[in-house]
């Protein structure tokens, strides 16, 4: 049936003049071409047609327009039709309006707005601009739209201004929307006249009046506040259109022009942001399509959509919030998926407002998340993104992560894989925990996060906890070392990852005595030869093998060297890559090194040890004694120096000065200058220098410094001797920087001086905490609502959610405390929305009253951005027996430990600061209980279930 | 605003494609490859919106309706509604429908030139600027006639009255 109808079809279009007959075959043979290049040949050959059909000088006028069709269709099928534009350019000059109109058509679909025949075009477009026909008129706009660029804009402005006031509300409509275009592609040009936009506001069609609110829309999202003046007239337009007060023609699927509405509430979304007084105009409307609204039509939904947006965005007022979420929970019951999808859309926005609105659409949620429909489960992730907190990250993580593994799509997958790091970063309960993670994301999307992770993961395993706890830390690195030898087994993995893998192995690997020597370095080995193109793999291989080298030869062991090692070391020894050469011979010369002094050129687990670099070398002021009394030229400093030197040769001086940028010269070379040799430093000394002529900024690298400063006395004088020699200085600044540890401890500075600081603030502000301390004793009491609720919700995401929480907690305290007062806070028993006290969106880690955010919690924010908060927040306890320090965390363990005391309603205030005192210093070994319960796998709330009963039952 | 408006034949060939930031021809093509891979996997009974951000930019999405033979497809940014883009599909090709008497995949690959006209009276700088279908084929009517009658005088009449007069 279908293909009589189609063949019908045929008989029709080919009856349409003989012109078509050719379009149809073409479009026939297309259609029956088995494979693409079948399909490429027969355009190829159609073009060719064109292009001699269209050097003829004479051809009728009909024939061109169809001619220009079919390069308009070939084009669209992604072949280059170049050569027929200027012919589309010149149809559009034609006076008659067929002709006209398919050439403005055909132009706006091969032309750029940059492209160069724009200009031939112009002239025609003003002339169009002012015909009497306003159907030219039309087409004239409807090409000023797409091809009109910055330059041209003002020779065609002053006429598509004047059509602003003309008669036919379809011209004035289509002059509103070319203004528009304007402002978006140079707001300059058209700032003078947003008044006219303001005036079209009030035109009396209301079509017209409909395409203002484009323009208007884009310069209120621009500046919101000097329109803050429309907000009455817009929501009474509003109110008008709603109360079906426009023609029914604007009527679409009865509902009163929906686009008019859904535009007008974009607009007061935008203006009501924040803004009290605006919003409060706009309650009143909103309710009532709210109550309106028919939810059962398509159109009905996206207006009602729009309403949960403005209410969102919207200065927040109970009973439009409760309209709102009521509308929410009907598109999250809906069957459609799209309604669905736009549910979880609006949840997202309301959560912003108060996060507890997603606890009641768990259940709807999960479905979403185990929807086939891909989009949906993207937008689901996206809200659980929003609304991910320390209790619930662990389930959240571990669903983005295997939704993670199964997508092909690069780009949504480094989006997810970034969000994954973002959130463990922000919320890990424990290292172990964000190891795993971060595993996880290198193993399956190594190759799209961001180097900093890895840079920031190898900085966790390094730094540990931050504390004196150096039981945990070996265990955190053993157990890195374990998984990380565990997966080199597999056979396909990102380089960033490997890089990691082995700078921890050449750092750790030997370090708990459970792995060989010799056997780490095999691995190494192994990793090298399996990457062997992979230069920054190898290098950090190379760098690791080295390390273990050094820290056994430190030791006083003796290491056989393997035979694939030496292989792989002789390989580099010969590499194009000086950076892997240099690492090479460094190897060799570190082997022959005694064993005192290879601990001083690498020190076991000192990655993240500031080095101390002594710029003025005073140890050697009697050797340079010395050598003056000798007779050698005193040391000028630089500065000095090219002093001196500019006013003499200023030519000469840009010997000296080394401009970092090479940039060229363009003065003539100056002569060779006569000059002294160098009197006191002997040539014997010139040779003892290896490598080294390279700069004496200071180098955090224990290597360079210490080996300088044995056997490099004068370093400073003599390079600077050579660079004057020589002119030229060798840069090996970017050389060592690739060096695999420095990379990584550079950033390490800038941190633990900010921990010091942090320390600093901690001790300061004793008082402060003990009084919050306190008062948080005072707020756990309130907690045991949102607590349970919380508990319930984090079931929700996932069976072990619920304990998983209460163990995550101890590892983070102050972050926990914080966390509970702070939901607790918005919602007083009694009264349940009471929103609008929370300034706007903090969306991550909820509404902190301000109580808590005294300065012992800001800086740890900061640090957990670097380190995964656990980290943090275990520095915040490190600072040891000051009183306040200590209760924070405290506070917590008890809360975990026997959450009970905390929640039952029957300890008042005194019991529960004197299970405090009591269980003050037992802090540590707090810890340690929940670690290893941890370990077990059993839940230490799991000990005192009958409390627990009370509280759920 | 709408970044483009496709239809795309089910087995992948494009049939019309408008964009309103001009695209230069190989990246039209990209994008309707990436539109219909991404299209044709979809189950049925899902929702009708994918996420576009690798093609169009942060934010972007697309709608689309399946209907017989071709997919219809809106990209937009954030600054339009989902379910109005939707409906918009439903005016389109509600439009189409009155105008070729039940539509079909032949009727938008002769007429492309028609669909454009009508997609004009639509949308326009990537805006909607009209929803009503009887209005949209009343405004493509007049321009019609017009073209015809001045077609009259200077063309072939034969050939063009019989297009127009179906």
């Amino acid at each position: 049936m279908e293909q009589l109808k189609s063949l019908g079809r045929e008989l029709a279009m080919g009856s349409q003049g003989g012109s078509s007959k050719e379009f149809l075959d073409l479009v026939k043979s297309i259609g029956e071409a088995r494979s693409k290049s079948e399909e490429d040949r027969i355009i190829l050959r159609e073009l060719e047609t064109l292009r001699r059909r269209l050097s003829d000088p004479d051809i009728p006028r009909r024939k061109m327009k169809e001619y220009l069709l079919r390069l308009a269709y070939a084009e669209m099928l992604g072949h280059d039709a170049s050569f027929g534009y200027i012919h589309a350019v010149k149809m559009a000059h034609d006076d008659n309006i067929m002709l006209k109109r398919t050439g403005y058509l055909t132009v706006a679909l091969f032309l750029d707005d940059g492209h160069d025949l724009i200009i031939l075009i112009v002239n025609t477009i003003q002339k169009d601009l002012r015909s009497d026909n306003y159907l030219v008129v039309c087409a004239a706009l409807v090409a000023v739209c797409k091809l009109i660029n910055e330059e041209t804009i003002p020779a065609v402005l002053p006429q598509v201004v004047e059509l602003l006031n003309h008669p036919k509300e379809a011209v004035r409509k289509k002059a509103v929307m070319a203004l528009h275009r304007f402002h978006q592609k140079s707001p300059s040009s058209v700032s003078h006249l947003v008044s006219n936009f303001r005036k079209r506001l009030c035109d009396n069609d209301p079509g017209v009046m409909g395409a203002t609110l484009c323009p208007l829309f884009d310069l209120i999202s621009d500046d919101a506040s000097s329109y803050k003046d429309l907000v009455v007239s817009l929501v009474s337009i509003l109110k008008q259109v709603a109360e079906k007060r426009l023609p029914t023609a604007y009527d679409y699927h009865h509902m009163p022009a929906p686009f008019i509405q859904i535009k007008l509430l974009k607009i007061l979304a935008l203006l009501g942001s924040g803004d009290k007084q605006a919003s409060n105009h706009m309650y009143a409307v909103l309710t009532e399509i709210f109550r309106k609204c028919e939810s059962s039509s398509n159109i009905g939904n996206a207006i009602l959509y729009e309403c949960v947006c403005c209410v969102s965005s919207i200065y927040p007022n109970p009973k439009v919030l409760d309209a709102a979420i009521e509308a929410t929970s009907k598109f999250l019951k809906s069957e459609s998926h799209n309604l669905k999808y736009m549910g979880i859309d609006a949840l997202g926005r309301l959560i912003r407002i108060n996060p507890d609105i997603a606890e009641e659409h768990q259940l709807a949620v999960i479905d979403c998340l185990e929807d086939p429909d891909d989009t949906l489960k993207r937008k689901t992730f996206e809200l659980l993104y929003k609304m991910t907190k320390s209790t619930n990250v662990e389930v959240i993580v571990d669903r983005m992560i295997d939704y993670m593994i199964n997508i092909t799509d690069n780009h949504y997958k480094t989006e997810i894989a970034s969000r994954c790091v973002e959130l463990a970063e922000q919320f890990a309960p424990s290292n172990q925990w964000f190891i795993q993670i971060m595993n996880k994301v290198f193993e399956h999307a190594g190759d799209l996060v961001n180097p900093r992770v890895a840079h920031n993961l190898m900085r966790l395993i390094a730094e540990g906890f931050g504390e004196d706890d150096e039981g945990a830390d070996t265990q955190l690195r053993s157990s890195a070392v374990a998984s990380y030898l565990r997966i080199l087994g597999e056979p396909k993995l990102p380089s960033l990852f490997l890089q990691v893998i082995c700078w921890v192995l050449g750092e750790y690997g030997t370090a708990d005595g459970r792995h060989s020597a010799s056997y780490i370095v095999g691995k190494l080995c192994d990793v090298a030869e399996a990457h062997s193109s992979d230069d920054t793999v190898k290098a950090y291989a190379v760098s690791a093998i080295m390390k273990i080298f050094a820290f056994e030869l430190a030791a006083g062991r003796k290491v056989e060297m393997l035979p694939e090692c030496q292989t792989l070391i002789d390989e580099v020894l010969a590499s194009h890559s000086t950076d892997l050469q240099q690492r090479a011979y460094e190897f060799q010369a570190l082997l022959a090194l005694s064993p005192q002094a290879i601990e001083n050129v690498m020190p076991p687990d000192a990655s993240c040890e500031d080095i101390e670099i002594e710029t003025s070398l005073p140890f050697l002021s009697n050797y340079i004694n010395q050598a003056i009394e000798n007779g050698a030229r005193p040391y000028i400093s630089e500065s000095e120096r090219l002093g001196t030197v500019n006013t003499i040769t200023p030519a000469s001086a840009s010997h000296y000065q080394q401009d970092p940028a090479h940039s060229l010269r363009f003065e003539a070379y100056e002569l060779p200058k006569p000059r002294a040799p160098p009197p006191s430093i002997q040539p014997s000394s010139t040779s003892s220098l290896p490598t080294i002529s390279s700069d004496l900024v200071p180098v955090s690298e224990a290597t360079y410094t210490t080996r300088e400063e044995q056997h490099n006395p004068k370093v400073q004088t003599l390079a600077d001797q050579i660079s004057a020699e020589i002119g030229v200085r060798l840069k090996l600044e970017g050389v060592q920087k690739k060096w695999g540890q420095q990379t990584y401890s550079s950033p390490s500075a800038p941190s633990t001086s900010s921990s010091s600081t942090q320390k600093a603030t901690n001790g300061m502000v004793t008082s402060d905490t003990i009084r919050q301390s306190s008062l948080d004793s005072r707020k756990q009491q309130i907690p045991e609502v949102s607590a349970e609720k919380q508990r319930l919700a984090a079931s929700l995401f996932g069976k072990k959610a619920a304990e998983r929480k209460t163990q995550g907690s101890t590892r983070r305290p102050a972050k926990e405390s914080q966390h509970a007062v702070a939901t607790s806070a918005p919602e007083p028993p009694e009264e349940k929305v009471v929103v609008p006290a929370v300034p706007p969106p903090d969306l991550l880690d909820l509404n902190e009253p301000s109580e808590t955010a005294t300065p012992t919690i800001d800086p740890f924010k900061q640090l957990e951005g670097l380190l995964g908060p656990a980290a943090g927040s275990d520095v915040a306890s490190a600072p040891s027996p000051s009183v306040g320090a200590v209760k924070t965390p405290d506070l917590m363990s008890m809360f975990t430990d026997t959450p009970s005391i905390v929640d039952s309603k029957s300890s008042d205030k005194g019991v529960v600061s004197s299970t405090i005192a009591k269980k003050g210093p037992n802090v540590k070994e707090a810890l340690q209980k929940d670690a290893t319960a941890r370990q077990v796998g059993v839940t230490p709330s799991g000990n005192n279930p009958n409390l627990f009963k009370d509280l759920l039952g | 605003m709408i970044r483009a408006v496709m239809v795309i034949s089910t087995q992948g060939k494009p049939r019309l494609l408008k964009f309103y930031e001009f695209q230069p021809p190989e990246k039209q093509q990209e994008i309707v490859r990436y539109v219909y891979g991404a299209l044709s996997e979809r189950p049925e009974n899902v929702s009708n919106f994918v996420d576009a951000d690798s093609v169009f930019g942060q934010g972007t999405r697309l709608v689309y309706k399946h209907m017989a033979t071709l997919y219809i497809v809106f990209a937009f940014d954030s600054s339009e509604n989902e379910l109005a883009m939707l409906d918009l599909i439903q005016v389109f090709v509600q439009t189409l429908d009155k105008c070729f008497k039940n539509v079909c995949e032949l009727d938008v690959i002769f007429n492309f030139n028609k669909l454009h006209t009508i997609l004009d009276e639509m949308i326009l700088g990537g805006q909607v600027i009209e929803t009503n279908s009887d209005q949209i084929l009343k405004h493509v009517d007049d321009i019609a006639r017009i073209e015809k009658s001045s077609s009259t005088t200077s063309l072939v009449p034969k050939s063009i009255s019989a297009r127009f007069g179906r």
